[in-house]
């Protein structure tokens, strides 16, 4: 029984709607825009790194190694990206 | 007749009237052309669609030769308009056209599809695969990016060019100062060539890490290979925010949004920063393929391995990533503060420092090597000098206090072509006439290749050189005239002189082609350059399946050591092959997207919907298909295998 259970499956997905039960509140709620935003983005990140390790199975194959690469490589890109253009636009302007 | 109205030129002259009627007439030429010879059905099935990774290639070979004479007369035109002072031939206006589209044609019309055809033709074969990961998806691919190319094409007879330069920077490429629908071309266009590319990249990684031939690790693969590899992530990476960027500028113009508008909150400077976040990491993807073309060819050439190799993937692996720190480099005059300028200075000089390292491990694979000048090697040794100055004028603009007096000015342009032309070029051309032989089954003439490499050298030399010059004298690009008083005719004239020049050398290239048709010998057998890589192993003509048995592969350079050391690459007995079947939906979609890009750029929305559900309706059929390719039979491979072992000797 215990092996046809997929219980890690199911966990995840009712951890996921508790992320988007919790993003809802920044809508919901009367906050400041920037504890809302934190709320957003914190959920946001959590939801898709779940949805790629659980529900996309990134580390049960052989390939896990490039897959997490992959992943790693992207999240710096998207970084270098958002905090420099911050940098040149915002922050030094 | 009103609707008919706003197809119409804004700014025509007698030079694009000529063109409408040329291509008209070029056109119907080709269409009776193909009817009278019977090749429709020809043209259908063995090219239209077909899913074949050598076929595809051949393609984007041909799109690029051709973007190549389209950039090449704009190059020619601008640099005769700024041959002598005050000169009339080109009005503002159309310079402006001229030089925006020779930047756009040049680089995602020609250089991105060469590059491309290298990828297609050669990964497979390098790594022992029979096709690419993905097949019909690399149909796809060539074809939204045909229909990208000649959607842009187009511009030029219906409806006006675009002409805020290939950068197209808002707040000038906005509505309110470009009126025309030469930016909607812009942004739609490349949109479409764009979504191919990215689909390219997303194909090639997958080959180069799932279809490698048993026994090759990574880090036993060819340069080509590795090179190439890089350059795909980068393309994934970078391409997105190219496709971003250029669906909130077709925004801005369509639907009245203000992402880059000068009020109502938007932020002009926006544009700029990220199409250097792409487009920066543009200039590496076109550069690392061409430095993976030279690796084959020097050591090929030099008749020895590469020298640092594990150097050579490490400084890659390292542009890769520092690819994406340096894009402010572009615009150290916008005004972001010195903190910001430094930091990008110093990325920026620090990403010379892999290249270096390549160019040493070039030097040193020479210094040892036996060196056998043949055209491509020519090409190679050519490269080496006249890249490395324009990798040190590169560090001189990457200072960014100095860079306030080199930027935009014609020092800018020379430090570009000098790096692209050299780099890029060279490596295109000397890569065309390396496998040339493996594609065609003879080879181009060694004399005429030569006379070509040392014209297009001279050439570039007196075109490029004098712009450093005139550049630090003042000269500002994108000027399309300038007075007698500055002083700058003179060295104009040069740079004129040498573009003709350049113009022969392609001339010649292109004779070449014709006078080896004609005269080259066929009987050349599988390997005429005595080659290293898998590529060289197989047949010539290649057969569909690439390879009649997977090879095994035991090193870096697994066809030498089958020659030299008589490693067995071929083991076990042929078996039927599955291949994949020939698909005509990624041409009806992408002619599809074609008809939809047309009416965004005109803003004829009914088109538009239509055009949207039809490609809606070819996914949807595309995910409810059932198709399981096809097999050859073992019979079928045998008697290719010994006619073309008959054919090769
Ligand atoms: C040693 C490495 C290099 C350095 C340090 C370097 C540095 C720079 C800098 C600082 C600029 C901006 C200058 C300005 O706008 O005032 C620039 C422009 C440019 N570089 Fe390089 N570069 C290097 C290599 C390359 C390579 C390999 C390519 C292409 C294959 C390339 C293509 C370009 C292009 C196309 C532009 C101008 C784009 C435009 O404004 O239209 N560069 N480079
Ligand atoms: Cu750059």
């Amino acid at each position: 029984m215990k092996e046809l259970f997929p219980l890690k499956q199911v966990m995840g997905f009712v951890f996921s709607l508790v992320l988007t039960a919790v993003a809802l509140i920044a809508y919901f709620t009367d906050m400041s825009f920037s504890l809302g935003m934190t709320i957003l983005l914190l959920t946001a990140f959590i939801q898709a790194g779940l949805q790629i390790v659980v529900f996309m199975h990134a580390g049960e194959t052989n390939d896990k190694k490039s897959i997490y690469t992959n992943i790693y490589y992207g999240v710096l890109i998207a970084l270098i990206t958002i905090f420099g253009t911050l940098l040149v636009m915002v922050w030094d302007m | 007749m009103d609707f008919f109205n706003r197809f119409a030129v804004p700014h025509p002259s007698f030079l694009i009237y000529g063109a409408m009627v040329s291509i008209a007439i070029a056109m119907i030429a080709v269409v009776v052309g193909i009817t009278y010879f019977k090749k429709w059905g020809y043209l259908w099935r063995e090219w239209l669609t077909t899913v074949d990774h050598k076929r595809i290639g051949i393609m984007y070979l041909i799109v690029a030769l051709l973007m190549l004479f389209r950039g090449g007369v704009d190059a020619i035109m601008m640099r005769y308009q700024l041959s002598m002072p005050d000169n009339t031939f080109l009005d503002s206006q159309h310079y402006n056209e001229v030089f925006t589209t020779h930047g756009i044609v040049m680089i995602l019309f020609m250089a991105m599809p060469f590059i491309t055809f290298f990828f297609n033709y050669l990964i497979p074969l390098q790594i022992g695969a029979r096709d690419v990961a993905f097949p019909r998806l690399n149909a796809l691919s060539f074809w939204l990016f045909f229909m990208g190319a000649m959607l842009f094409n187009m511009s030029f007879v219906v409806g006006g060019s675009p002409d805020s330069g290939w950068t197209s920077y808002f707040p000038l490429a906005g509505n309110e100062f470009s009126t025309s629908v030469g930016t909607n071309y812009y942004m739609i266009a490349i949109q479409i060539a764009g979504m191919g590319t990215l689909m390219t990249g997303i194909n090639f990684i997958t080959t180069i890490l799932k279809m490698r031939a048993p026994g090759m690790k990574l880090m036993k693969m060819p340069m080509f290979t590795w090179s190439a590899f890089i350059a795909n992530v980068i393309v994934v990476f970078a391409f997105p925010v190219l496709t971003v960027l250029l669906a909130m500028g077709t925004m801005d113009r369509l639907f009245g949004t203000n992402f880059f508008t000068t009020d109502n909150g938007g932020m002009d400077m926006l544009w700029a920063n990220l199409f250097w976040v792409w487009g920066h990491p543009e200039v590496y993807i076109l550069i690392l393929p061409a430095f993976g073309l030279y690796s084959e060819i020097i050591s090929t050439f030099a008749r020895r391995n590469l020298y640092g190799y594990k150097s050579m993937v490490a400084s890659m692996v390292v542009i890769s990533i520092f690819s994406f720190l340096v894009w402010a480099h572009h615009f150290f005059t916008m005004g972001q503060g010195p903190l910001t300028n430094s930091i990008f200075s110093i990325t920026t000089m620090a990403i010379a420092v892999p290249t270096g390292v390549k160019i040493f491990n070039w030097l040193f694979t020479l210094w040892k090597g036996k060196i056998v000048f043949t055209t491509p090697m020519l090409y190679s040794i050519l490269f080496i000098p006249l890249f490395t100055l324009g990798g040190v004028t590169g560090v001189m603009l990457a200072m960014s206090a100095a860079d306030y007096q080199y930027h935009n000015t014609m020092f800018l342009v020379a430090h570009f072509h000098n790096v692209i032309i050299p780099g890029v070029v060279y490596a295109m051309i000397a890569g065309l006439t390396f496998y040339w032989p493996k594609m065609f089954g003879f080879m181009l003439n060694e004399k005429l290749g030569k006379w070509t490499a040392w014209l297009l050298s001279v050439g570039f030399v007196l075109a490029f050189i004098p712009m450093y010059i005139t550049g630090l004298d003042g000269q500002a690009r994108r000027m399309y005239t300038y007075s007698e008083s500055t002083g700058f005719s003179t060295l104009n004239m040069v740079s004129f002189i040498g573009a003709a020049i350049m113009a022969v050398a392609f001339a010649l290239l292109v004779y070449n082609i014709y006078y080896s048709i004609r005269y080259a010998s066929r009987d050349i057998g599988s390997d005429p350059w005595d080659a290293r890589s898998l590529e060289w192993a197989t047949h010539t003509p290649v057969p569909e399946y690439n390879f009649a048995i997977i090879p095994e592969v035991a090193s870096t350079e697994a066809f030498w050591d089958s020659k030299k050391k008589g490693h067995e690459l071929f083991k076990g007995k042929i078996e039927k092959i599955h291949m994949p079947n020939n698909s005509p939906l990624p041409f009806i979609m992408s002619c599809i997207f074609f008809v939809f890009g047309f009416s965004m750029v005109f803003s004829i929305w009914p088109v538009a919907i239509i055009a949207l559900i039809g490609i809606l309706a070819c996914l949807t059929y595309r995910s409810f298909e059932k198709d399981h390719g096809r097999y050859i039979s073992v019979e079928e491979i045998e008697e290719t295998e010994a006619k073309l072992r008959g054919a090769k000797k």
